[in-house]
């Protein structure tokens, strides 16, 4: 019995050595940005480098700030990853309703053209894509930026199969009543939806939130248009050397995403995990 | 339908589905359409497009850039899908047991992957910098006098490849531990009392099982890493000396730097149509890989 324990616990020993390290590849950088983020521009050089910043500066954070407008950058990515976002989750959501519940002659072609879609990357329409909002003037505004992300064949679809989870005698029963579409939809199904809701959301603001080569293309000329990935993109094309500089920035750009997570981590984690037994 | 007539319906119709419809006609459907168009024509965004049929592809079959990015966007994947797979697993199956803290560690091997790709290119290059890089100082104190790292032209895509699996690894492992937990205990249990050891109840048990969740893995790494372009934008710029570029960079820099949109379409066209056989190919060999319980 005693070994028994003494072998049960090395092998507890063993996978927490485990863990830790993997803690440590998978955190130690970032913790290592903001160390260096920390540092003065001699500090930074040094072989070794220290492990703890020496002097502390906040120079760089200001330096950032006094060379590009960071906090606008910041506010339009909050701004336009919400509203992509919201405008997502409506649009899906409607869609969905319509391709769950209402029959309609061509109902079943037009879903095989939102499941087709699904095997378009935005990578490779990026060309005609961005000829089209040239035409319509939208080159270096919110729109431009926000419009080519409203639809998502990917939520549609993730949006259909919760409302053919539904019970059918759910909103029956609510026509009965002498409910329409619309009450049934608000009030009825959709708040019965939660998790493929929230999966949704979380995936959608995610890819908002770390889109890079569309804001690039669509803001290249305007900088109080551009996004966090692109400005931080170009902090580093005039910061190239001072690393200090460019981590301080990517603190900046991260720290909104990573206060969020600490509180949603769970729910987030549970959101991915749900595409992956489900989709 | 309870109470509802036909032109209602069909007002329902309209107002429910048609800003979807039109938003997805209007920047998937249309623009795919249009990579068709311009493909066929010499266009620099400025004149106007003049048609040249099939020569832009005709060009791009003897196109070595476009080549290299080819082999190098197959090279990122040969590398990155195996790294983010193994590692991936590995931390599912360390996480897929009742010890105390797993949320916590699960937690911060997932942060990454909130992360943006242009923040952790940024990260890894710095760790990855050949000079005062943390990566190449600590090789240094094992005795291992590390490479170039992106500044050579052999260390430069495998730096990609560790940046990018480094990102993903926590997605992976979240997938695959959801799959894990599907999995009956009673199992685990049977195999047990038939004496089955830890290697033998994985090889035998988790990994047939977990087969679905794999080739999610599979089918989304394979069509994400196809278009692999933030990371090599900010880590290397396709350098040094090409010896990184892929493709997607290549259709950016035609139509924006080189001002030739219609052969930036045709490589496109050519991505795509690779994107789809090789998806294609997947859902075939499937049936002789997959096991759905």
């Amino acid at each position: 019995m005693a070994e028994h324990t003494i072998r049960s616990r090395q092998r507890t020993f063993g996978r927490y050595s485990v863990l830790l390290f993997g803690a440590v590849v998978m955190i130690g950088p970032f913790i290592w940005m903001v160390v260096a983020s920390l540092k003065t521009d001699t500090d930074i050089q040094r072989i070794p480098p220290g492990l703890l910043p020496n002097p502390v500066t906040g120079a760089n954070y200001t330096r950032v700030v006094d060379t590009f407008p960071f906090w606008r950058f910041m506010a339009n990515s909050i701004g336009v990853s919400l509203a992509s976002t919201l405008l997502q989750l409506i649009l899906a959501t409607t869609a969905a309703y319509c391709f769950a519940r209402i029959e309609f002659r061509g109902r079943n072609g037009l879903f095989g053209l939102y499941l087709a879609t699904m095997m378009i990357p935005q990578q490779v329409v990026i060309v005609p894509l961005f000829i089209e909002m040239r035409n319509l003037h939208l080159i270096n505004t919110y729109a431009g930026l926000l419009l080519p992300t409203i639809v998502s064949s990917f939520g549609t679809f993730l949006m259909r199969q919760a409302f053919l989870a539904l019970p059918k005698e759910l909103d029956e029963a609510a026509f009965v009543d002498g409910a329409g579409h619309l009450r049934v939809f608000f009030r009825i199904l959709l708040p019965l939806t939660g998790p493929a809701l929230a999966t949704f959301a979380v995936f959608a603001f995610m890819a908002s939130w770390n889109a890079f080569l569309w804001p690039l293309v669509i803001t290249s000329g305007s900088q109080s248009h551009m996004t966090l990935p692109v400005g931080l993109a170009q902090l580093q094309g005039r910061f190239s050397t001072n690393w200090n500089v460019v981590m301080a920035g990517s603190v900046m750009s991260i720290a909104p995403i990573v206060a969020f997570y600490a509180f949603t981590q769970r729910w987030v984690i549970r959101s991915v995990a749900f595409t992956g037994t489900k989709g | 339908m309870v109470g509802v007539s036909g032109w209602r319906k069909a007002g329902v119709i309209i107002v429910f589905l048609s800003p979807s419809l039109l938003a997805l006609l209007a920047f998937s459907i249309g623009p795919m359409i249009g990579t068709g168009w311009v493909s066929l024509h010499e266009w620099n965004l400025i004149r106007p497009a003049r048609f040249i049929g099939l020569d832009n592809f005709r060009e791009l079959w003897h196109d070595e850039n476009f080549h290299r990015a080819l082999r190098n966007t197959l090279y990122y994947l040969v590398g990155y899908i195996p790294l983010v797979t193994a590692g991936g697993l590995g931390l599912a199956l360390l996480l897929n047991t009742r010890v105390k803290g797993v949320a916590l560690f699960r937690a911060f091997y997932f942060l990454p992957v909130v992360t943006s790709w242009v923040v952790v290119a940024l990260l890894w290059k710095w760790l990855l910098n050949p000079k005062d890089g943390l990566v190449n100082w600590m090789l240094g104190l094992v005795g291992i006098d590390g490479p170039g790292w992106w500044t050579s032209q052999t260390w430069a895509m495998p730096s990609v490849i560790l940046a990018s699996a480094w990102k993903d690894l926590g997605f992976v492992m979240v997938i695959l531990l959801a799959g894990m937990q599907t999995i009956p205990e009673t199992l685990y249990e049977a195999a047990m009392i038939d004496g089955a050891g830890a290697w033998r109840r994985l090889r035998s048990i988790t990994l047939p099982l977990l087969t679905p969740s794999l080739f999610f893995v599979l089918v989304i790494s394979l069509i994400n890493g196809f278009q692999v372009f933030d990371q090599v934008w900010v880590m290397t710029d396709g350098g040094p000396a090409g010896s990184s570029t892929v493709v997607v960079q290549q259709i950016v820099k035609n139509t924006f730097d080189y001002g030739r949109a219609g052969y930036a379409s045709a490589q496109s066209v050519v991505l795509f149509v690779i994107i789809l056989l090789v998806t294609a190919i997947q859902m075939r060999l499937q049936k002789k890989w997959v096991f759905y319980g």
